[in-house]
C-alpha cells in the first residue's frame, strides 16, 4: 500500500532483557530487517516481536497503549535517552525515519531508583501515582459547585494552568534526571493548581504534601540539570520547577 | 422478550428530577457496609469510582493500564457538548437533546438523551472546580467551538487535548479518594469473568497482569465503565489494550448485548501508509471549524494538491449539505468521503484519501491563529506523515473510532442482571445508531457522576451487603473456568501469532462490516469468522506461562473474544434490514445515496442474549418510542 517501501533498512537492536524484578538483566541482541520509514519505533518493535514468537523466545516486552503520544504509557530509552531525543516526541511517535539503513539502537527502560525494573523495558511508575495522590487535586465534591464562569480566569493564566496541565505522566523527566528528581512533574502539577482560583485555598498545604511525598517515595533532588525539560515529550518548561519552589517557600512562612 | 427500559413516564423535562425523588437511597452510615465493583478507569469509570468513594461506599477500582490516568479516554481531542447557552446562540437543553436523538438517526431512548443533555451543564461547572483549564476568552470566560451536527457552538475544550483534562479531573478526584483510603485501585489488573450468584452480579474475577495471579474479587454491586469494542477491526482510532473482554465476558453470563452493529467510523483520520501500521490516528473533529473537505473532480487527477485550480475541487461536504457544510455529522462525512475515493477521486496512496484544507482560514486567520487553535494535531500530523499542514493539505481517511452499540441498560445504566452496571461508552444507552462528536465525554462523566451514584443506591437499598463471599462455590468456579481457557490457550502451540490472527479478523470486519454492509458481505463475514476462530483455537502459538507478565496471553485472550463478539456484529448488521446512522446497507439507501431507515420494523433496540458456544444468540427487542421528538427523515441539507 504505501509508496516509501523502497527505502526500507536493516538495524541492529541491543535491547535490555531482565526476566523479573529481581533477576539480572543484560543486553542482548537483535536484528530489525526490512523496517520502512513510515514505522513508528513500537511498530518496529512489534515486527522484531513477531519473529522473535516464532523462533519460539520470549518478546520483548513493553509498555504502550494508546500509541499517539497522549497516555503516557510507552517509556522506552533510546540510545540514551527517554523517548529517543526527537523533541516533543514520545516513543511511540517516534518514527523510523529518523534513523539510518545499519544503525545500531540501544533500548533500555526507564532507569530511576523510584522505578524498579519489572520486566524488560516495563517498570513499576507507581511512586509517581503516590505523589498525585498526596495533594494533586481540589478537593471539590462531586455537584454543589459554582457555575463555570462565576469566576473569570484571565486567558493568560488559563493558558499558563493549561501549558503545565500538558504533562502526561509518563516519567520521561524522572528518567533523564541524574537525580531521579521528579520535580519537573511535581511542579507542573502544582503549578497548574496554585495558578487557579480554585486550587488557590489548598496550594499551601498541597505543595508542602507533594514536596514531601516527592521525597519519601525514592525521589531525589533537583540540581538544576534540566535535562527533564529536554526529555519532555509535551515541552513542560522548568519555569514550574521556579513556581514550586515559590509555592513552598511561601507555604512555609504561612 | 419485550424488554423495558424502565424509563419514567409523564413530561420529559421533569423526568429525571422525579425519578431522582422516587428511587432508594442508603443511609450515609450504611453505605460503607457495601462494597462496589468498578472496573475501567476513564471518563466513567473514574467519576463514579471517585464520586461513589466519596458518597462513602467501599470501592475496588480496576484498569489494566500501570495508571488510572491512561485510560483512552484520554485521547479524545476536540471537545465535551454542553447547553450553556454562553454564546447566546439559541442553544438549549431542549436543542442539546433533540440534535443528540436526530444525530443518533433516532435510535436511542428520549429519556436517557434528556437526562444526558440536562446534567451537561453541570459536568462543566464539575470540570472547572477540578482545576481542568478549559480555553478561555481575554475577559476571562469559557470558550466555545463548533462540532458537527450542531449549528450552535456548545463545545467547550481544552485546546486539542480536551479528553486528557478531563480525565486527569476524573483521576485527580479518584487519587483523592485512594488517598482518603474509600477507594482501593487495582492497577495493571484485568477482569476476566463476572461472577454472577442467584442470577445477581456479586463479583469479578481478575488476573493480575504483573503475576498471572488469577483472583476474584467479590462486591455487592459491578460497575463496568470498559469502554468500545472497535478494536475488532483491528486498525482503529482506540488504544492497543482496548477490548471487548470485560463486556463480552459478561455478556457470557447473562448480560445483553445491544446494537452491536452501531459502530462509528471517523471521518477524519491519518490514511493508513501501509502493512505494518498498528493502529490509526484521528484528526479532531474541531478541524472541519477551519478547514474544507475536497477531493479532485476528475478521477486519476494526480497533480499536487496544490496546483488543483478551484474549478477542479470537488468540495463535496459543501456542496451536498450546504446548511451544515464541512459540519455534517461523522457517519454523512465518512461515506461522502468514502464515495469520493470510490469514485477514483481519491488522493494519497492507494487512492484512500481526501483533503482536509486549511489554506482558506489560513488566508483569512492568519498562521498563528491556526496554530493557537490546532498546533498540537498540525504537529501530531506531521510526525506520523512528514508533511507540514499549513503548506499542503492534511490527507484525511475514515477509521474506526468509537461504539454506540454495547451492553443493554435500563433507564438506571443497569444491565438485565441485577447489580451490573454499564457505564459510559461500554453501554448502548444515549448515542443512537451515530454520536456525534463531543458527545462521548458529555455520557463517560455524566453517567459517572452524575446518573450511578443515585441509581445504584435505589440497587444496594434492596440488598443485604456483603452476602457473597470470596469462598463461594461460583468464585472457585469462576476461577477454573479463567484458568481453563489459559491452559487451553497456552497448550495450542501452533504457528500463526496471535496478532496474525488480529488482523485477519480485522481484513474480514473491515470488508464486510464496516462503513458499507450488505446481505452478502455480512453472510460472507459470518461464514469465514467461525472457521478463523477455529483455525485460532488450533494454530495459535503463544510463548511462556500464564504464572508471569505475559502480553502474548493477554491479547490472545482479547483476541479470542473479538473472535466471537466479531459474528454477533455480523448478525446484528444483517438482521437489520435498514440504513441508519453509522450502519449502512447497501440495499437500503435513498436514490440519492443517503440511509433509508425503516422505522415501521426496526425502531427498536436489539439486544442479544448469549445461548452458549456456538449456538445461534437470541434477539430481544426494545421498541423505542418519540413522544417529544417527531421522527421524521434526518437532513443535513
Amino acid at each position: 500500500m504505501s509508496g516509501h517501501s523502497a527505502n526500507t533498512m536493516n538495524l541492529t537492536l541491543h535491547v535490555w532483557r531482565q526476566k523479573g524484578p529481581n533477576e539480572p538483566g543484560k543486553l542482548e541482541q537483535y536484528d530489525a530487517k526490512n523496517v520502512s520509514p513510515d514505522q513508528s519505533f513500537l511498530e518496529m518493535l512489534d515486527d522484531v516481536n513477531e519473529v522473535l514468537i516464532k523462533a519460539g523466545k520470549d518478546p520483548i516486552a513493553f509498555d504502550h497503549d494508546c500509541r499517539e503520544g497522549i497516555c503516557g504509557m510507552c517509556s522506552t530509552v533510546v540510545n540514551g535517552v527517554p523517548h529517543g531525543g526527537q523533541e516533543r516526541t514520545t516513543a511511540c511517535q517516534l518514527h523510523m525515519r529518523k534513523f539510518k539503513d545499519g544503525d545500531a539502537v540501544y533500548i533500555e527502560p526507564w532507569r530511576a531508583l523510584a522505578f524498579p525494573i519489572q520486566r524488560d523495558l516495563i517498570v513499576d511508575r507507581s511512586a509517581m501515582e503516590r505523589i498525585i495522590q498526596a495533594g494533586g487535586y481540589t478537593s471539590c465534591h462531586t455537584g454543589g459547585v459554582a457555575d463555570g464562569n462565576a469566576i473569570l480566569i484571565p486567558k493568560p493564566v488559563a493558558d499558563y494552568a493549561m501549558d503545565a496541565a500538558e504533562c502526561i505522566g509518563c516519567g520521561a523527566c524522572i528518567a533523564a534526571c541524574p537525580n531521579g528528581s521528579a520535580m519537573l512533574f511535581t511542579s507542573a502539577k502544582v503549578a497548574q493548581l496554585a495558578s487557579l482560583p480554585q486550587g488557590k485555598a489548598e496550594a499551601a498545604e498541597r505543595v508542602c504534601n507533594m514536596t514531601e511525598a516527592m521525597q519519601v517515595n525514592g525521589f531525589g533532588n533537583c540540581s538544576n540539570h534540566y535535562e527533564c525539560q529536554a526529555a519532555c515529550p509535551k515541552g513542560i518548561n522548568v519555569k514550574f520547577i521556579a513556581k514550586l519552589n515559590r509555592e513552598y517557600q511561601k507555604a512555609l512562612f504561612k | 422478550m419485550i424488554l423495558d427500559g424502565k424509563c419514567p413516564k409523564g413530561p420529559i423535562q421533569t423526568s429525571w428530577d422525579r425519578h431522582r425523588f422516587e428511587m432508594k437511597l442508603v443511609n450515609p452510615a450504611n453505605k460503607r457496609k457495601y462494597k462496589i465493583l468498578v472496573v475501567g478507569t476513564g471518563l466513567a469509570g473514574g467519576a463514579a469510582a471517585a464520586s461513589l468513594g466519596e458518597l462513602g461506599y467501599n470501592v475496588e477500582a480496576f484498569c489494566y493500564q500501570d495508571s488510572a490516568r491512561r485510560a483512552h479516554s484520554i485521547a479524545a481531542q476536540g471537545g465535551i457538548n454542553a447547553a450553556k447557552n454562553y454564546p447566546n446562540d439559541g442553544d438549549s437543553i431542549y436543542r442539546l437533546f433533540y440534535d443528540t436523538i436526530k444525530g443518533g438517526d433516532f435510535r436511542a431512548r428520549e429519556a436517557d438523551v434528556w437526562r444526558l443533555a440536562q446534567v451537561s451543564n453541570d459536568i462543566i461547572d464539575q470540570c472547572v472546580a477540578q482545576g481542568v483549564p478549559f480555553a478561555r476568552d481575554y475577559s476571562g470566560y469559557l470558550d466555545n467551538r463548533s462540532f458537527g451536527g450542531a449549528q450552535v457552538s456548545r463545545t467547550f475544550f481544552a485546546r486539542g487535548q480536551t479528553g486528557q483534562q478531563l480525565l486527569l479531573g476524573a483521576y485527580s478526584a479518584l487519587s483523592r479518594q485512594v488517598k482518603a483510603g474509600s477507594v482501593k485501585l487495582f492497577a495493571r489488573t484485568e477482569m476476566l469473568d463476572l461472577i454472577v450468584v442467584d442470577g445477581e452480579a456479586k463479583g469479578i474475577t481478575v488476573r493480575d497482569l504483573m503475576t498471572g495471579e488469577i483472583r476474584t474479587h467479590v462486591g455487592d454491586a459491578v460497575v463496568l465503565a470498559t469502554g468500545g469494542y472497535v478494536n475488532v477491526f483491528y486498525l482503529s482510532t482506540n488504544a492497543m489494550g482496548c477490548s471487548v473482554t470485560a463486556n463480552w465476558r459478561a455478556h457470557k453470563k447473562g448480560a445483553f448485548f445491544a446494537n452491536p452493529c452501531y459502530t462509528q467510523i471517523h471521518p477524519t483520520c491519518i490514511p493508513q501508509s501501509g502493512e505494518h501500521q498498528s493502529k490509526l490516528t484521528l484528526m479532531s473533529e474541531s478541524l472541519r471549524n477551519d478547514g474544507r473537505c475536497w477531493a479532485p473532480k476528475k478521477a486519476g487527477d494526480n497533480r499536487p494538491p496544490n496546483e488543483i485550480p478551484e474549478e477542479d475541487r470537488d468540495y463535496y461536504l459543501e456542496r451536498k449539505y450546504p446548511s451544515y457544510g464541512n459540519l455534517a455529522p461523522r457517519d454523512i462525512a465518512s461515506r461522502a468521503a468514502k464515495e469520493q475515493c470510490d469514485d477514483g477521486r481519491g488522493v494519497g496512496p492507494g487512492g484512500r484519501g481526501v483533503n482536509l484544507d486549511f489554506a482558506d482560514s489560513i488566508k483569512r486567520l492568519g498562521e498563528d491563529t491556526i496554530r493557537e487553535r490546532y498546533g498540537n494535531l498540525f504537529e501530531m500530523y506531521e510526525k506520523i506523515t512528514d508533511e507540514n499542514a499549513y503548506k499542503v493539505p492534511m490527507r484525511m481517511y475514515p477509521a474506526p473510532h468509537y461504539s454506540m452499540g454495547g451492553l443493554w441498560v435500563d433507564y438506571n445504566c443497569e444491565s438485565n442482571v441485577p447489580g451490573l452496571f454499564v457505564l459510559g461508552e461500554a453501554n448502548f444507552s444515549v448515542h443512537g445508531a451515530n454520536r456525534l462528536g463531543a458527545s462521548a465525554l458529555m455520557q463517560g462523566l455524566a453517567d459517572g457522576y452524575y446518573v450511578i451514584p443515585y441509581t445504584i443506591a435505589n440497587y444496594l437499598a434492596k440488598i443485604k451487603p456483603g452476602a457473597v463471599k470470596a469462598d463461594h462455590p461460583e468464585c472457585k468456579k469462576s476461577i477454573e473456568d479463567v484458568n481453563g481457557v489459559t491452559k487451553k490457550i497456552l497448550g495450542v502451540n501452533g504457528k500463526k501469532t496471535v496478532s496474525e490472527f488480529h488482523r485477519e479478523l480485522g481484513k474480514i470486519m473491515w470488508e464486510n462490516v464496516g462503513m458499507a454492509r450488505s446481505e452478502a458481505s455480512l453472510k460472507d463475514a459470518i461464514k469465514r469468522i467461525p472457521a478463523l476462530r477455529e483455525e485460532f483455537w488450533t494454530n495459535v502459538k503463544v510463548s511462556g506461562s500464564g504464572a508471569e507478565l505475559n502480553q502474548q496471553l493477554e491479547n490472545a485472550g482479547r483476541v479470542a473474544d473479538f473472535l466471537e463478539f466479531g459474528e454477533l456484529m455480523a448478525k446484528d448488521a444483517l438482521h437489520r434490514n435498514e440504513s441508519c446512522g453509522g450502519h449502512f446497507r447497501t440495499e437500503y439507501q435513498m436514490p440519492d445515496g443517503e440511509a433509508m431507515r425503516n422505522d415501521e420494523d426496526y425502531c427498536y433496540v436489539g439486544a442479544w442474549e448469549f445461548k452458549g458456544d456456538n449456538k445461534e444468540p437470541e434477539l430481544h427487542k426494545e421498541p423505542l418510542t418519540f413522544d417529544n421528538v417527531h421522527l421524521a427523515v434526518r437532513s443535513y441539507k
